[in-house]
């Protein structure tokens, strides 16, 4: 009985640390700055048609993007869970590339193919591309888990491949296709500067239009039914993606994946082929931003690799592109931790809480940070965080604050489907060979899940890294990190400037990728767990 | 212990202990005076200046961007109740009304003030002083006129000129404060409704918006480092500037009738913890040596009378001798329906 309340005990002690800094740092700031917009006329702005429309194109593009990335995704996850080949440690890293990109910059690229009227597939493609690394991450990491016999069994009692896949593997992905879902949706969904460049001001999504009622127009009733509505909608689609998957997060039989992977044989070239066009698609914006960081006026050159070692024109950046370069590391290294904490104390609740209402409550308050704009947070962070001591609003910390925000919700939806899939038999037996509750958790948990940490880890580093919405806003001048140093490179004239700001892109991409290295590294170590 | 944990305890050391943290890196001096000056994004001064006032002055000046002149108004309107710091630079001639009517500026009126800013003025109670000017104006690419064998065009009608067809590009007056200045020179050229002909004139003859300056001045405007397909783009006056060759000769040019004029302001915030001490910043804003860097480090040209602009400057960025301007009261009625208007206009 001890040992129950002991347990009860920490599930309260953890949710609350969770919901504390979730309350601090994102329930107070929106509901102050919505509620400082609800006391005007917010019925007039949800009368108007053109709202309506908004919500429609919002939601549509997102759904577009959602369905695109998930297509694109699938055969690069299946290629990095399943098959042995050379270069897949590479492939695993090249595919989060693009998510560290600056949206201006990638919009800039899109832009540059599709020509500044390009209408919708343009924005659709650009959210795709960059959100193809949350469904290849996500559903790889539970894909590389599922044992591969079932697969066989059902092959040798006579099923064809398709029908194997969508009778056994199918099901047993839902959870992890259902959270890749849900995340890129809603990525797409308050997607920013990929609608602003590509939209041409023409096509407006609620965030963009958020955006400018809010910064522009200090027309808070307006932004704040846009928020409101924004809030209905997401809030919406986690409640069908949460339908979606309730009782799909059931016990698996997850095994070790080095006994799941093996070369490819026969029709799984087809698929080989297919992640290769996905990643060519990938690798093609990245390769012309590339060439750009090396074009200058007459001919090739590096002068903006070699103006990394200072800031630009004059008057452009307060330090140099090394140094806003190593502030993001530090600043990512900040939010991954915060994230990872805070991450597996929220998992840790989930998965303990055994009212099913109660925890998907939470688990649906816990990504709603990643459907609302970073406009919003923001300007309520200027009104409430005022109040609390230490005056955070100027804090360097505020940053990683932010940003662990954002990555938190990404931590949870990698880990979560893994501790679920674990078999509660392995904890029993456990249980009745004599361990204690941490014992279990230590040898039936932890090692299980390890591997989803890591590679939560190594996304929510990239995440944050990539950040641009919320540190854009919270950054300060004097320690810029390098997607906001990138942002403002190009807002001011001048060739240097230009060729700086796609030579600090190359930079931020080899930052990306070291990072991303160093964690494979230690998710290789992962494979020495035991097998159960 | 596990391999994997221990190895996992020592990265996480590695990183606390050799500053790939910000945790224990904020160690900034709290000296007696403390000034912080809230600006906008493209605030820039050269840090030897900087060091050098604080050290005569004895305060420490700590400076927090806070986005462009719209987003830096509303942010100190929203915020006035704990005010984000105790000077802030760069509210506009835009947003000007706005910021007074909020009430977040405190009367104050340096002694500099008379020599060049008072005419730009905002109110009897000189909350706001001029610090800069920095004028919207169309920039050309003057090779690509030379090359083509055309006239370079020289008015906001021009534009309209079938000759100049599909060769302009600009950001869109709702999402861009460039292009919103554009929107209210034409307003300002050409009345009330004339300004709204003057714009379908302009959507026929092929005018290319984007959402934001970047995407038209270094993607589609021909004259920059993008070399794109349009001779013609709407920047600054002082663009140029940064556009020259060698030889310093430069390869574009402002039409200098076609600006409009915003001038930026700095003021004392109400609730300035001590306005002595903010009072001096403003000093020093107009200070010779602070106006004499403001060209090169931020591309404006003083307010401050006889203050020299950079060798060059005179070539490839001279002063607008008559840029349009509105009153600011008039923008602040007027800014919302005329976008409003703008947008059902053009975007339909």
């Amino acid at each position: 009985m001890t040992g129950e309340l002991r347990r009860r005990v920490a599930v309260a002690l953890a949710a609350a640390v969770v919901l504390g800094f979730l309350g601090v740092f994102f329930a107070w700031p929106v509901a102050a700055i919505i509620g400082l917009g609800v006391r005007g006329d917010v019925g007039a702005v949800l009368a108007e048609p053109a709202t309506w429309r908004l919500v429609g194109f919002t939601l549509g593009q997102a759904a577009a993007s959602t369905a695109v990335a998930l297509l694109c995704g699938l055969p690069l996850a299946y290629v990095l869970a399943r098959l042995v080949l050379p270069g897949t440690g590479l492939l695993r890293v090249a595919v989060t590339v693009p998510f560290v990109l600056p949206t201006i910059v990638v919009g800039m690229a899109f832009r540059a193919l599709f020509g500044a009227d390009g209408g919708v597939l343009p924005i659709v493609l650009a959210n795709a591309f960059f959100n193809v690394a949350v469904v290849a991450r996500t559903v790889s990491g539970l894909w590389g888990h599922l044992d591969r016999r079932m697969e066989d069994a059902a092959r040798s009692l006579g099923a064809g491949r398709l029908r194997t896949f969508t009778s056994v593997t199918l099901p047993a992905l839902l959870p992890a296709l259902g959270s890749a879902a849900a995340v890129v949706f809603l990525f797409s969904a308050t997607s920013f500067g990929v609608v602003l460049v590509l939209g041409g001001g023409r096509l407006r999504t609620l965030e963009t239009e958020i955006y400018l009622r809010t910064v522009q127009l200090l027309d808070l009733p307006g932004a704040a039914a846009l928020s409101l509505l924004q809030l209905v909608a997401v809030v919406a689609a986690l409640l069908v993606a949460t339908i979606a998957r309730r009782r799909r997060e059931t016990a698996l039989r997850l095994r070790a994946p080095a006994t799941t992977a093996r070369p490819p044989q026969g029709a799984e070239w087809w698929i080989v082929g297919l992640a290769g066009a996905v990643l060519c698609g990938l690798l093609a914006p990245i390769a012309s931003l590339l060439v750009r960081s090396v074009s200058t006026r007459d001919g090739w050159g590096l002068a903006g690799y070699r103006a990394l070692l200072g800031t630009g024109q004059p008057g452009t950046l307060e330090v140099t592109g090394l140094e806003a370069a190593l502030n993001s590391v530090r600043t990512a290294v900040d939010a991954t931790w915060m994230a990872l904490l805070l991450g597996l104390l929220a998992s840790f609740v989930l998965v303990a809480v055994r009212r099913r209402f109660v925890a998907e409550s939470l688990d649906l308050a816990l990504m709603l940070p990643l459907g609302v704009s970073a406009v919003t947070v923001g300007f309520g962070y200027l009104i409430t965080l005022g109040s609390l001591p230490g005056e955070l609003r100027t804090s360097p910390l505020l940053v990683p604050f932010a940003q662990a925000l954002v990555v938190t919700p990404l931590v949870i939806r990698t880990v979560l489907p893994v501790l679920r899939a674990i078999d509660d038999r392995l904890r029993q037996a456990a249980a009745t060979l004599g361990a204690g509750p941490w014992r279990v958790r230590r040898e039936i948990d932890f090692p299980l899940a390890v591997r989803s940490v890591l590679a939560a880890a190594g996304f929510g580093f990239v995440v944050a890294l990539g950040e641009f919405g919320a540190t854009s806003f919270l950054a300060r001048p004097d320690a810029p990190t390098l997607p906001v140093a990138i942002a403002r490179l190009l807002g001011r004239p001048g060739e240097l400037n230009s060729q700086l700001a796609y030579a600090a892109c190359a930079l931020l991409m080899v930052v990306t990728v070291l990072g991303v290295v160093l964690i494979e590294r230690l998710r290789v170590g992962t494979d020495a767990v035991e097998d159960f | 212990m596990n391999p994997l944990l221990r190895w996992a305890a020592a990265l996480a050391a590695a990183a606390l202990t050799t500053g790939c943290s910000l945790i224990g890196s904020s160690g900034e001096d709290t000296a007696a005076r403390t000034v912080t000056l809230v600006a906008h994004d493209s605030f820039v001064a050269d840090p030897a200046l900087l060091a050098d006032f604080e050290k005569r002055s004895g305060i420490h000046l700590e400076i927090r961007n806070s986005g462009d002149a719209g987003e830096l108004t509303n942010k100190l309107a929203l915020s006035k109740a704990a005010p984000l710091g105790d000077v802030a630079y760069g509210v506009d001639s835009t947003f000007a009304s706005r910021a007074l009517r909020a009430d977040v500026f405190a009367p104050y009126r340096p002694a500099a003030a008379d020599r060049g800013p008072q005419r730009y003025a905002q109110d009897q109670q000189n909350r706001l002083t001029a610090v800069d000017v920095a004028d919207v104006c169309l920039n050309i690419d003057t090779a690509w006129f030379a090359a083509h064998r055309l006239p370079e065009p020289t008015t906001l009608r021009d534009l309209t000129d079938p000759r100049y067809r599909d060769l302009t590009s600009m950001p869109d007056p709702t999402t861009s404060s460039p292009g919103l200045a554009f929107l209210l020179g034409t307003i300002d050229a050409f009345g009330e409704p004339g300004w709204q002909d003057y714009w379908r004139a302009l959507d026929a003859n092929g005018v290319r918006l984007s959402s934001g300056w970047e995407e038209a001045y270094n993607q589609d405007f021909s004259g920059s480092t993008g070399q794109g397909p349009r001779p013609i783009v709407l920047s600054y006056a002082s663009s140029p500037a940064a556009e020259v060759d060698e030889n310093g000769a430069p390869r574009t040019k402002a039409l200098l009738d076609t600006c409009y004029r915003q001038v930026e302001y700095a003021g004392v915030l109400t609730g300035a913890k001590d306005p002595q001490a903010a009072r001096e910043v403003v000093d020093f804003l107009l200070s010779s040596e602070f106006q004499g860097q403001v060209a090169d480090q931020m591309y404006v040209y003083p307010a401050v009378d006889g203050v020299p602009l950079p060798e060059g400057w005179a070539a490839s960025a001279p002063l607008p001798p008559r840029p349009a301007e509105l009153p600011a009261d008039e923008v602040e009625n007027n800014r919302d329906r005329w976008v409003e208007q703008w947008r059902t206009l053009v975007r339909g």
